[in-house]
């Protein structure tokens, strides 16, 4: 619950160690949108400020949204269709015009540059990728990753020889001359993908980047995509409506509803401390075992007849996918140790059975 | 309050009838006296003459000022315009005639591939040696102008309603009016501003191909995915920049097919404007010895227009062909090293071999005068089977409709006089399939019957225009509610108050003839195609052949073998008109769903069950738009139809274009916009809540 500001016009301190931030972040539509916010020296309830304009036929697709996502995070936007998930992204990009709010990236406000120098921004800084892929139906795939480049007028040679760095990077060498019908969805992502990079972005933004794939191929691009950000190390904000997805890839993930922030947290800080029902209600389709930690399970205290048995170590910060390969038989411990491989508390089989159980158990 | 409710459906419950019934029968009612005492009060038959308005002299009234005002600017404009088709005239007319047919054979190469290059080198040779040369080329002059400043002020105007949704709105709005308008109505306020001559032909073509380019640029532009837009943007493209890389390139094949409808537009609008161009080219050729009734010369030349109107035709789609699908173009510098080179050779050629710079006058064939003995012959051996055809369907189809079975009817031609006992027994019949109809389908269909029967017994023009007006809004307030009916109402008012209802009647009566022929053999022969795969390849040329040749065209062999008069027109109506019924019915056919076919499948059901209850019910809304197209391009005809002698409002704008009338020119166009605009409304309308219906997207 990190929302407790009861004033939507307080500005929400930016953390100083943020590559990309937002304060009191709403995008509003309808006819006089203004209105709500030229209020200065009130204080009203965000929700309850949200609710008026609802009922005035306006409509907050994004309401009093504050994040900090720091440098070389993947960060992760959760919600359903509605949520204003793909909204805060846009306006994080600056695609949209914020009706309040902030948006700093690099320690300078971006929210009232002006187009000349967002257009800077756009074309050194931010990188994106869109669920449909966003290509240039009339250029070849080589064309597509190079446009990018040919916008800001680089020479000929010099974007060519970038765009296929980027075409090897995304492994669709050969397929430079073929134009984006004739590749299959993923494929069209992947240049999609080399498209985003090819300016070197600081930033990435992906929405909803595999949604419109096949569940085999969106797999694959997963792993493919943590393979490539282990390999960039940029920083990430990724929209999707799939928790599976968000639990995957997710630093950290932040949960949306009705253009609220619900929750913002670890994996498995939602698993295992969800703030509400709601966030509860998705919890229960989570693989427990692939996000919870043996930390956070374990006996600290350890029994003397465990101390006996229990010869396997296994690190705190192990998964418990990984201590269940590792028990023999019902009554085996394991020897849970900390970084410094000191032992620190004990894990029996049991007690994960318990953990699984108990958590799939507060799911409606 | 609640009571009254409960009495008043209890009332409708025990009659099961809606207000909406209800207004029929009290129209009904209404329309039986009307009927009654229409032969003893003269105001009801006939709308008297000084309760009209002089609305045609209110409008020759205020464009006098304006053409005087504008004319300075006007005839400047017309200077510049006209020095390049001059230049273009000049340099066709002095360019070898091997050289100019080189040059199209290339081009038709390049964009449409070998076979219609062939095609194309035929048709020119054609042209040559029927000696039809010189109009020709002043024709594709023409043309050659008007095409490119059509498509580039409709693509600028496109990109502006894109941009603007106010200007949108404006221009979609003069679009739909522009489009129902008679083409030979704004020629005239075109002629007095710019005067006699080709370049009036030249302005009111680049009008007129307008609107498909602002239309398929506006579509174009909008339908650009957003996301690739923000693509752009995210690439860091600046305004001009995502313009002009992302959205128009994204929006290039719909820019083709505006290109496309523009450049048969343009065509077929310099082919109808040689009626006042009258300068040398090839519509007037076909026009002026029509007037003559020289038929062979004017067939011979119909060829021509109807040939170039498939170059051009091929040509474009060839082009749009190539680009959406990403063929490679041969584009490369051998090919157009070899072309030019070609072009100087030919004229290096001609220039030793005058023959070939200059077509003989010896070679020249006239095919006018086997044509003419053809025709003869035709004439000679069966023309008392054709006078038979046309007298039946007059006698016993058209008259009726015009002046209806109460006049038409005699013993001298249907045998029988049409009093007392018939006419009792004709109404005795005709309420007898209403009450059928009422029992065994629904109450439409009971009031389209009853409608007929009125319109048979009256005829349109004896109709008394109260009850008409009434019919006709009824009608518009069951399909499109109380807007459709307040908008069907006034427009009705403006053409019996403006003088032309009586004209406008007339319009109605062919109009409904030949759209009743065109449904009759359209649907029938759309619906035979939709179940026949050869059928609908044998019938696709001929429908693309006949939405491709300019509408003038099509007069010729109705006028061969009929004469002047309104079964010529009939006839040139629905060869046109007949297109779109038989094509949307095969298509709605053959779109139904795939599942609901399987079902009935499943379901057991027969062809002819199939048919009936499986596709015809769900193809009833796009054979309604079909019916809705058939009416708009029958009275599209209906105008140059009067280049043969019709007489209702067409030959009212036909005349008016005579004098220079603009006033009685534009308000005779606009009865006739309005009149397509009601059944547009009405259709659309019917159509549109048919599919809701069905739950189909509207």
């Amino acid at each position: 619950m990190n929302f407790q500001l009861r004033d939507a016009y307080t500005p929400h301190p930016v953390s100083s160690n943020a590559k990309l931030a937002c304060a009191n972040l709403w995008k509003v539509y309808g006819p006089k949108v203004g209105y709500y916010f030229d209020t200065k020296g009130y204080i009203i309830d965000p929700q309850l400020l949200a609710k008026r304009m609802r009922d005035e036929k306006h409509i907050p697709a994004v309401a009093n949204v504050s994040l900090d996502i720091p440098e070389g995070e993947i960060f992760v936007i959760m919600g359903l269709s509605g949520s204003g998930k793909s909204t805060v992204l846009r306006c994080l990009a600056r695609l949209l015009d914020l009706s309040h709010g902030q948006v700093v990236l690099d320690g300078q406000d971006i929210s009232k540059l002006t187009e000349r120098d967002l257009i800077d921004v756009r074309r050194h800084k931010m990188g994106m990728v869109f669920q449909h892929f966003g290509l240039m139906p009339h250029l070849t795939v080589i064309d597509n990753v190079a446009f990018p480049l040919k916008i800001q007028g680089k020479p000929k040679q010099e974007r060519l020889a970038r765009a296929h760095e980027m075409i090897e990077l995304v492994g669709l060498h050969g397929r430079e001359d073929a134009y984006p019908r004739q590749l299959s969805g993923g494929q069209q992502q992947r240049v999609g993908i080399a498209r985003s990079l090819a300016v070197g972005p600081e930033v990435w933004f992906l929405d909803e980047p595999f949604s419109a794939l096949d569940p085999l191929i969106r797999r694959q691009m997963q792993d493919e995509f943590l393979r490539l950000q282990k390999q960039l190390k940029k920083t990430i904000v990724f929209v999707t409506h799939d928790f599976i997805e968000a639990m995957r890839l997710a630093d950290r993930i932040c949960v949306m509803k009705d253009g609220f922030v619900v929750q913002v947290g670890t994996p498995e800080e939602l698993v295992s401390r969800p703030a509400n029902d709601y966030v509860r209600s998705f919890v229960g389709d989570a693989p427990l075992a692939k996000v919870l930690r043996v930390g956070a399970i374990m006996n600290r205290h350890i029994a003397d007849e465990h101390r006996a048995i229990a010869t396997t170590k296994i690190s705190a910060s192990a998964k418990l996918e990984e201590a269940m390969t590792l028990f023999r038989n019902e009554s085996s411990v394991l020897n849970v140790c900390d970084e410094e491989g000191q032992e620190i508390g004990s894990l029996s089989a049991l007690q994960v059975v318990q953990a699984l159980a108990a958590k799939s158990r507060i799911a409606p | 309050m609640s009571g009254e409710r409960q009495t008043r459906s209890n009332l409708a419950g025990t009659l099961d009838m809606s207000w909406k019934d209800m207004s029929w029968l009290l129209m009904g009612l209404l329309a039986a006296i009307a009927l009654y005492a229409a032969p003893n009060v003269t105001w009801l038959g006939t709308f008297p003459e000084h309760w009209g308005l002089p609305i045609s002299a209110w409008t020759n009234a205020i464009l006098a000022p304006m053409v005087v005002g504008l004319q300075g600017a006007t005839r400047v404009l017309s200077q510049v315009i006209g020095a390049p088709m001059s230049a273009g005239r000049a340099v066709l007319d002095w360019t070898p005639w091997s050289t100019v047919t080189l040059a199209f054979f290339l081009l038709a190469y390049w964009t449409a591939g070998i076979r219609t290059a062939c095609f194309t080198l035929a048709s020119f040779l054609y042209i040559v040696s029927v000696g039809f040369w010189t109009p020709t080329m002043n024709t594709i002059a023409q043309i050659g102008l008007a095409i490119p400043i059509a498509i580039l002020l409709g693509f600028a105007i496109g990109t502006l309603a894109a941009r603007y949704p106010r200007l949108n709105t404006a221009t979609q709005a003069s679009l739909d009016f522009m489009q129902t308008i008679p083409t030979f109505a704004y020629l005239i306020p075109i002629l007095l501003l710019f005067g006699f001559g080709p370049v009036v032909g030249l302005i009111t073509s680049i009008i007129y191909a307008m609107p498909p380019m602002i239309r398929n640029t506006i579509l174009g532009l909008q339908r650009v995915p957003p996301e690739l837009r923000e693509s752009g943007r995210m690439s860091g493209c600046t305004p001009l920049q995502e313009f002009w890389w992302v959205r128009v390139p994204a929006a290039t094949p719909q820019l083709l097919v505006g290109l496309n409808q523009t450049t048969m537009a343009a065509f077929s609008m310099i082919i109808i404007a040689s009626v006042i161009g009258g300068s040398q080219d090839i519509g007037w050729e076909v026009l002026s010895t029509m007037r003559k009734a020289q038929f062979g010369e004017s067939l011979a030349a119909g060829v021509v227009i109807a040939v170039l109107a498939m170059i051009l035709d091929r040509v474009s789609c060839g082009f749009t062909q190539r680009y959406v699908h990403g063929e490679q173009f041969h584009t490369n510098r051998y090919f157009w090293i070899a072309s030019l080179g070609a072009l100087f050779a030919s004229v290096a050629l001609a220039s030793l071999v005058p023959s070939l710079w200059v077509w003989p006058d010896a070679w020249v064939i006239r095919p006018a005068a086997p044509l003419d003995t053809a025709v003869d012959w035709i004439t000679a051996n069966y023309g008392t089977s054709l006078n038979a055809l046309k007298t039946t369907a007059f006698y016993y189809f058209l008259l009726p409709l015009k002046i209806g079975l109460v006049q038409a009817v005699t013993p001298m031609t249907w045998g029988l006089s049409f009093d007392g006992p018939v006419q009792i027994g004709y109404w005795a019949i005709a309420a007898l399939a209403v009450g059928v109809a009422t029992v065994y389908s629904d109450r439409a269909a009971a009031s389209i019957i009853a409608v007929i029967a009125i319109l048979l017994f009256y005829g349109t023009t004896g109709i008394p225009w109260p009850v008409f007006i009434a019919i006709v809004t009824l009608a518009a307030y069951q399909a499109g509610g109380f807007p459709t009916a307040v908008f069907a109402f006034l427009a009705q008012l403006f053409i019996l108050v403006s003088g032309f209802w009586p004209a406008a009647m007339l319009s109605v009566y062919l109009c409904v003839a030949a759209v009743a022929i065109c449904i009759a053999i359209g649907v029938s022969l759309g619906a035979a195609a939709a179940n026949n795969d050869h059928l609908s390849a044998l019938l696709r040329p001929i429908n693309d052949g006949l939405q491709t040749v300019p509408q003038f065209v099509l007069l010729i062999p109705a006028l061969m073998f009929f004469q002047a008069g309104d079964f010529t027109a009939l006839i040139a109506i629905i060869l046109y008109a007949i297109v779109p019924a038989i094509k949307y019915t095969e298509a709605g056919l053959r779109n139904v769903s795939p599942n609901s076919v399987e079902a009935g499948l499943a379901l057991g059901c027969t062809k002819r069950q199939m048919f009936w209850q499986v596709r015809l019910p769900q193809a009833v809304p796009e054979i309604l738009l079909g019916v809705n197209q058939t009416i708009m391009y029958a009275l599209a005809m209906l105008v140059i139809a009067a280049l043969v002698g019709t007489t209702d409002l067409g030959q009212e704008v036909y005349i008016a274009l005579g004098k220079a009338d603009a006033g009685s020119g534009l308000v005779a166009g606009i009865s006739m916009a309005l009149i397509a605009m009601i059944a547009d409304r009405v259709l659309q309308n019917a159509a549109s809540s048919r599919k809701a219906a069905l739950g189909l997207p509207v």
